[in-house]
């Protein structure tokens, strides 16, 4: 008889924070440089250099804090976590052990399985990201790029609440947009600059132990995440019902194979010996600082939801795609702002852009062309002076280029035609080429216009008004 | 404070130290007579005292975020042992 087990889950987060400058010196965190461009003593470890703490590194991380009602801790600071790894060239990572400086916070989550629940907020802490590693195969060494040395993180430490797959990913996309909205980062799984370890074990249901646990690293995506979430569970599950014991380990998960395996440290030690920095002086957090940090928060999702649901009127499941990335809300209110009509705006996005990122394969947040653009491609339809089917064509180089749509349809001819003169011409020669479709049209086959419009729409390109086409035609044919 | 040759052998593994029977037994002395010394604050009633962790009451020494330094590959790899096509080179490490 098999028994019944539980998975317990708790989330160490990673978030790069989109500061212009690193943590403790002034080299810039922008992607794409030279190898190495954006280093100095401090973020290469120099003997007798000095880190000077980024306020703004600070106030992101109350922002963060506040948002998943944490409390700030008033008086924090930072510790010196020691290991040797070539990635990290002090030989340490500047961290806060002590007293991060959030703690105790929640998010609320909604899955199926278990409706709504919160996850605990064990502790969110500041620290500096480690430079890359590159193997080089002709010298037989490693080459070392230090451009991500020094680059804001908040680590984000969940209490063990989540049971399954499903409330993991709830609880990151909460965080994800928590923080995208807040504007500290841009969250992406698959570029690293949000990145999560996966602490889970197994327990009989209703025990009230915990079980060992394993920890998850190189998870780049929701899909791998939920992978090795179901992976790790069989195989905790395998080793307990064999008898045997699960061992606590660090593992590494390779998603092509769809397998990890245990990272082995040389020596095992994990002692961090962490203490003070005493480089770094005690950060006193005033209320003055966190009424601050509150007034400049902008709107989050929740709040979004229930404006867009009173001012713009539109459907739960419009608003729940459109809020569901920043980008897209941030389009959304931008192409309104320049006085497109918000169920116009609405559809545009849900229909063409939504089918557009589906057939592509991306994300909302990939989104590249303008709200000026939209707006603009609304205005032409609004004022009859391109047709839907255009507008849709128009549309696609929108998304895929970012075009100005006044001149692409000034430029390609595609302006309707609202000459009645030529219209009338052209439909009269389709009634004189088409004496069949006209023959049953007046025996009755109300039907048979339809063709005629088609034959009309493509003589004319496509560039007519097809209400005005159907009533020349009609009033041609009842001649 | 005695400290036992296992602590010396950790204390070597985290520190990546290879050290000879003579060197161990000198850093035996040496660490022994350091925690003796500071070992003096002990002696001290520090109930009800804070812990700290800087000698100045200085607080929140921090910079706006500016970028201030430029580009200046070429003087820092000269700190480094060795360079390949602007990085620095290492032992061979796996991930
Ligand atoms: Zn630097």
């Amino acid at each position: 008889m098999s028994k019944e087990y539980e998975t317990v889950i708790g989330l160490e987060v990673h978030v790069e924070l989109n500061t212009k400058t690193k943590i403790f010196c002034g080299c810039s965190t922008a992607f794409g440089g030279e190898v190495n461009e954006h280093t100095c003593p401090v973020c290469t470890g120099m003997p007798g250099s000095l880190p000077v703490l980024n306020k703004e590194v600070v106030n992101k991380a109350i922002a963060v804090g506040l948002a998943t009602n944490c409390d700030i801790t008033r008086n924090c600071k930072f510790d010196r976590k020691n290991y040797f790894y070539p990635d990290n060239p002090q030989n340490y990572q500047i961290s806060q052990l002590y007293y991060p400086i959030c703690r105790n916070g929640y998010v609320e989550i909604e899955t199926e399985e278990f409706g709504k629940k919160k996850v605990g907020i064990h502790e969110i802490h500041m620290e500096e990201d480690a430079g890359k590693l590159v193997h080089d195969e002709f010298m037989d060494c490693s080459l070392v790029d230090f451009n991500r040395s020094g680059v804001p993180l908040i680590e984000i430490v969940s209490e063990p609440d989540m049971r399954s797959a499903e409330e993991v990913i709830a609880y990151l996309d909460k965080l994800r947009l928590i923080i995208q909205y807040l504007g500290a980062s841009d969250c992406k799984l698959n570029e690293g600059s949000m990145r999560a370890d996966v602490n889970l074990s197994i327990r009989e249901k209703g025990a009230a132990e915990f079980g060992t646990r394993t920890e998850m690293k190189n998870l780049n995506s929701f899909k791998a995440i939920a992978r090795a979430i179901e992976n790790e569970k069989e195989r905790q599950i395998d080793i307990i019902e064999s008898g045997e014991k699960v061992v606590q380990e660090t593992r590494r998960w390779d998603d092509n194979k769809e397998y990890s395996y245990a990272m082995r440290s040389k020596e095992d030690a994990q002692d961090y010996r962490y203490f003070p920095d005493p480089d770094l002086v005690p950060i006193v957090i005033d209320d003055a600082w966190l009424e601050r940090i509150k007034a400049d928060q902008p709107e989050l999702r929740d709040e979004k939801r229930i404006r867009y649901k009173d001012e713009f009127e539109l459907p739960e499941y419009d608003i729940d795609i459109i809020t569901g990335s920043k980008k897209m809300a941030d389009l959304f209110e931008e192409t309104i702002g320049k006085g497109a009509n918000p169920k116009k705006v609405s559809n545009w996005l849900m229909v063409e852009t939504m089918r557009l990122l589906k057939e592509h394969d991306m994300d909302a947040d990939d989104i590249s062309f303008s709200a000026d653009n939209l707006a603009k491609l609304i205005a032409l339809t609004d004022s009859k002076a391109i047709n839907s089917s255009v507008a849709k064509e128009v549309f696609e180089h929108i998304f895929a280029e970012n075009i100005d749509p006044d001149k692409y349809v000034e430029e390609h001819g595609l302006k309707t035609v609202n000459d009645e003169g030529a219209l009338r011409e052209t439909i009269i020669k389709i009634i004189a080429d088409n004496p069949q479709s006209v023959a049953d049209y007046k025996g009755g086959k109300e039907k048979a216009i339809g063709f005629l419009v088609g034959q009309t729409m493509k003589a004319m390109k496509g560039k007519a008004e097809p209400g005005m086409v159907n009533q020349i035609l009609k009033e041609e044919l009842a001649k | 404070m005695t400290i036992t040759d296992e602590t010396i052998d950790y204390v070597g593994i985290l520190a990546k130290l290879e050290l000879s029977d003579e060197e161990k037994a000198r850093a035996k002395k040496d660490m022994s007579d350091m925690l003796d010394y500071v070992g003096k604050l002990n002696e001290l009633d520090t109930d009800g005292v804070e812990p700290m962790s800087h000698t100045f009451s200085i607080n929140n020494v921090m910079r706006e975020d500016v970028v201030t330094n430029g580009d200046d590959r070429e003087n820092m790899l000269l700190n480094a042992p060795e360079a390949k096509d602007g990085a620095y080179v290492v032992p061979k490490t796996f991930n």
